[in-house]
């Protein structure tokens, strides 16, 4: 029987015998409607959807239909199970799956976007893939990235490893958008070593639309894992808005800027490593800083998820710091305002976590800039409560570097002394003006 | 040709009225509706085809995608990032429902009671999504013309497209300011007998609409779609007639094409016994560059110089056929050469119905015929371009030609000015239709029929009367 549908609707489709896939033919208000049922994807439990012969969808409530009857029992439609496989041996660049928008299609069942696509499938769109290098790809996981968690990093960083061992020259990562900014960080500070690019790659646009991000990203994203001279995580995606060409930006200084525009990640203080030109397929190297690629691979994943990321806002009160060291959080990261401040109350707060061994750090809500806790006085104030201060760093960076520092480090000094340090280009010491975003100040729109 | 009695050849004509609505707001965004050529942002695009539905690749999208085209998209002032295909759509205007509510009420229809926004592919560009989002609002009713009633069959909402501002071989720009902008459409049943009729249908709906008060007028706000077909004919769909006295010229037009194609079907099958067998194996593209090395068509020579090919290729007992006139100034050779032009890209063909001509002499034309073993009740085709388009024409030739056997494919035309009308693609299939997954489904509730209210056209008469009182005399 339907799944979809509950009460008046159910009540309805019982009684006739009918189910989703059925071809019916019914008469609403003397127009006689010949349809599919259509699984429903209605907030109404009346409404039964229909599909048309013109391909139309339309909600009809049941209360409505004078006569319904059965033209042709609807077929089950098979779904078809992604299989379980070892990476080969001999490929060029592996494509790991993790979900996302870039692997995910519609469920027309109801109407909603999920990872379901296979990169097999993937291919077949895509056929120029082929073209630029001998793949393979593994379905790790299939999850909206909203739903991804720390001990899903790991793993990942595992099969990273599997496949450059294997002799994959590099590595895609396919995931969701959404917290894309958190796993790489994650991978970057697990793989302490590596042979090959590790390209993390999702799209703004679902794979099933014709103007889906999804075909160039995924394209550059097999040509850097390919060719890139660089051995540390990244992401590539859209540069611009236009379908020109993507960046390949350092993991760790990476964050999603727009809810839905396909340029949404861009470098935060810094500058990404390279520009792909999509139609030229052509990499252009941006910087000659990156990480150089080593003999072997080395994986140290250990995370220890009871840190916190902590906003601050005025109002906030200091007692939410008593209530995170009941929870058992053994570090903090702090989004203050501007330069890294809280308000002054918080001082003893701090004072007593820091006492206990758990460590503050501070980043700024502005995302630009570095934060300095010794212009103002409060700043002092709050070092001296044990608060440090962690430079440029982005404050998801911050966070997931200070769960794999704790589960590595329970001595408050030497969890500081690895905070600050500079592992694989998380703090940028120098800033220029082009590291800022240049913002429209003239007139656009007229009305 | 003389005129067709259209009731004994069973013509039946369907209407797709298209009305831009002058609401304050795009369909799906906060955008207004007016029309402006500044531009303040340029974006570069490309599509390509997705699966649908139903898992297969529509038909006229992995068509147009064999152009591989670069889509500008321009933006003026009222664009926004929905029309960039950079933020998800808002929830359907308010306004625009309610307009076409009270349109549906006064046609008789029966409003759906949940309205769904599906996803047509169009990738040609002039959706920046790749699709245009439309929606079934009602379904039924009539129109009173004459004293005859003319169903409806369906009323939508849709998403007009961007405007093309230029188009060459490689890019196509457009300008942003029409994508979004609400189209309303009104699909009648094929309750139309005769070309007469239909205008006065076209004309009876398009005044309806205009007095809602709420539709734009001029140029391009009103497009009319036609349905045509014959006994025996299939339903042909001719977009874009932009002038209401166009259309008895060309439902006449297309009425008569259907009639001598299926005229041609019969003398092939009937009379001359040709079968699809005896085509294919006498289909043997022949390479007969050659023969033209030394000719005096400036056409061929021009081609030659870039590096062209000539090929040719026997159609047994098809004389005469190339040449057999469908409608004012087009030859069944007239079609085969359109879509070698659309669908392979190559500027036609020349047949041997026409042939000396076009500087093509006496003395090539049996050469051709000597080396393709042409015989007196056969016919040849010869086409000119690079190997590749080759390939592609002569299939595609080899394939419009063996539908003759059967009829009339289905097509969809574009109207041209003079009231012909020619090949544009093949019919979309139902494939192209998929659930617009970002809106969520609207309840046409008691607030809709409220606002439908204030909308609803007065009839002609009462109007009138209005004026009369006024004192117009």
């Amino acid at each position: 029987m339907s799944e979809t549908y509950a009460g008046k609707a159910l009540d309805f489709l019982k009684k006739f015998n009918l189910q989703e896939g059925d071809t019916i033919e019914l008469t609403k208000n003397g127009v006689i409607l010949k349809a599919i049922i259509m699984p429903s994807y209605s907030s109404s439990d009346d409404i039964l959807v229909i599909k048309l012969d013109n391909g139309y969808n339309i909600g009809i409530s049941v209360d409505s239909i004078s006569e319904v009857k059965l033209i042709k029992r609807g077929e089950k439609r098979e779904e078809k199970k992604a299989e379980e496989k070892a990476v080969k041996d001999k490929s060029e660049v592996v494509i790991i799956s993790t979900g996302g928008t870039i692997v995910s299609k519609i469920e027309y069942d109801t109407g909603a976007v999920r990872p379901a696509l296979t990169i097999e499938e993937i291919l077949k769109f895509m056929p120029e893939i082929n073209e630029i290098a001998k793949i393979d790809a593994k379905v790790l996981f299939s999850i909206l990235s909203e739903n991804m968690k720390p001990e899903y990093w790991i793993k990942i960083a595992n099969e990273v490893k599997n496949a450059l061992d294997k002799g994959a020259k590099g590595v895609v990562v396919a995931h969701g958008t959404d917290t894309m900014a958190y796993t790489a960080p994650a991978l970057a500070f697990s793989l302490k070593s590596l042979t090959g690019p590790v390209v993390m790659v999702g799209s703004q646009r679902s794979s099933d639309r014709p103007s889906s991000d999804a075909p160039i990203n995924f394209l550059t994203s097999v040509l850097v894992a390919k060719d890139a001279p660089f051995a540390e995580v990244t992401v590539n995606m859209h540069g611009e808005s236009s379908d020109t060409y993507t960046l390949v930006h350092r993991g760790v200084k990476v964050r999603k800027m727009h809810t839905s525009r396909r340029d949404a990640f861009q470098s935060v203080n810094d500058i990404p490593l390279a520009k792909v030109y999509y139609r030229e397929r052509k990499i252009e190297i941006l910087r000659d800083d990156y990480i150089r690629k080593k003999d072997a691979n080395e994986v140290d994943a250990k995370l220890d998820p009871n840190v916190f990321l902590l906003k601050y806002y005025p109002g906030l009160l200091p007692d939410i710091i008593d209530y995170l060291m009941n929870k058992g959080v053994k570090g903090i990261i702090v989004e203050g305002t501007g330069l890294g401040h809280t308000h002054s109350e918080f001082y003893n707060a701090f004072k007593r976590a820091t006492k206990d061994g758990i460590f503050i750090g501070m980043t700024s809500q502005c995302l630009f800039g570095r934060v300095n806790m010794n212009v103002y006085t409060t700043g002092r104030l709050l070092q001296e409560a044990g608060v440090v201060p962690l430079e440029d760093m982005l404050p998801e960076t911050a966070l997931v570097k200070l769960m794999w520092v704790l589960a590595h480090e329970t001595d408050l000094d030497k969890v500081k002394e690895l905070m600050l340090t500079n592992f694989v280009g998380e703090i940028n010491p120098i800033h220029v003006p082009e590291m800022y975003p240049r913002w429209y100040h003239d007139r656009i729109r007229l009305q | 040709m003389t005129e067709l009695d259209y009731s004994k050849l069973g013509l039946k004509v369907g209407l797709e009225i298209h009305q831009q609505l002058n609401t304050s707001h795009k369909l799906f965004c906060n955008c207004d509706t007016s029309l402006n050529e500044t531009f303040h942002v340029s974006l570069e695009r490309y599509l390509r085809p997705s699966f649908s539905e139903l898992g297969e690749v529509d038909i006229a999208a992995l068509f147009e995608w064999k152009k591989d085209k670069k889509y500008v998209y321009k933006l003026p002032k009222n664009s926004c990032l929905v029309e960039c295909d950079e933020e998800p759509p808002h929830l359907i205007d308010e306004e625009a429902l309610g307009i076409v509510t009270a349109i549906a009420l006064s046609l008789h229809s029966t409003l759906v009671d949940e309205v769904y926004v599906m996803r047509k592919i169009v990738i040609d560009g002039s959706n920046t999504s790749g699709f245009q989002r439309t929606a079934i609002i009602a379904l039924g009713g009539y129109i009173e013309v004459d004293g005859n009633k003319i169903g409806i069959q369906t009323i939508s909402l849709e998403e007009d497209a961007s405007r093309k501002i230029s188009d060459n071989k490689d890019e196509i720009d457009y300008n942003l300011d029409r994508l979004g902008v609400t189209l309303i459409e009104i699909s009648t049943a094929p309750d139309i007998h005769t070309p007469e009729q239909a205008e006065k249908v076209a004309f009876a709906i398009g005044q309806l609409l205009r007095m809602t008060g709420k539709v734009k007028r001029g140029i391009g706000t009103i497009r009319q779609d036609l349905n045509v077909s014959i006994q025996g004919g299939v339903k042909t769909e001719i977009k874009g007639v932009q002038r209401l006295e166009l259309v008895p010229e060309i439902i006449r037009n297309e009425a008569t094409r259907q009639y001598e194609l299926l005229k041609i079907k019969e003398e092939l099958t009937q009379r001359r016994g040709v079968t699809k067998e005896l085509i294919l194996e006498n289909y043997k593209p022949t390479d007969l560059t050659s023969i033209f090395a030394s000719t005096n068509s400036r056409l061929v020579k021009k081609e030659l110089e870039k590096g062209a090919l000539v090929y040719g290729v026997k159609i047994p007992k098809f004389r005469g056929i190339f040449g057999w006139e469908l409608m004012k100034n087009r030859r069944f050779g007239t079609e085969v050469a359109d879509y070698v032009r659309v669908l392979a890209g190559l500027g036609g063909l020349f047949h041997s119905d026409e042939l000396p001509n076009y500087g093509i002499s006496q003395e090539e034309v049996d050469k051709v015929k000597k080396a393709l073993n042409v015989s007196e009740e056969d016919a040849f085709v010869l086409v000119v371009g690079d190997k590749a388009r080759l390939q592609l024409a002569l299939d595609t030739i080899r394939d419009r030609i063996l539908y003759a056997l059967e009829g009339i494919p289905k097509e969809t035309r574009t109207a041209l000015e003079d009231g012909t009308t020619k090949f544009m693609r093949p019919q979309r299939g139902s494939a192209s239709m998929y659930p617009e997954t970002d809106i969520p489904p609207r309840r046409i509730d008691s607030k809709i029929i409220e606002l439908a209210k204030t909308f609803m056209p007065e009839k002609p008469e009462s109007k009138l009367k209005k004026f009369v009182d006024l004192g117009f005399k």
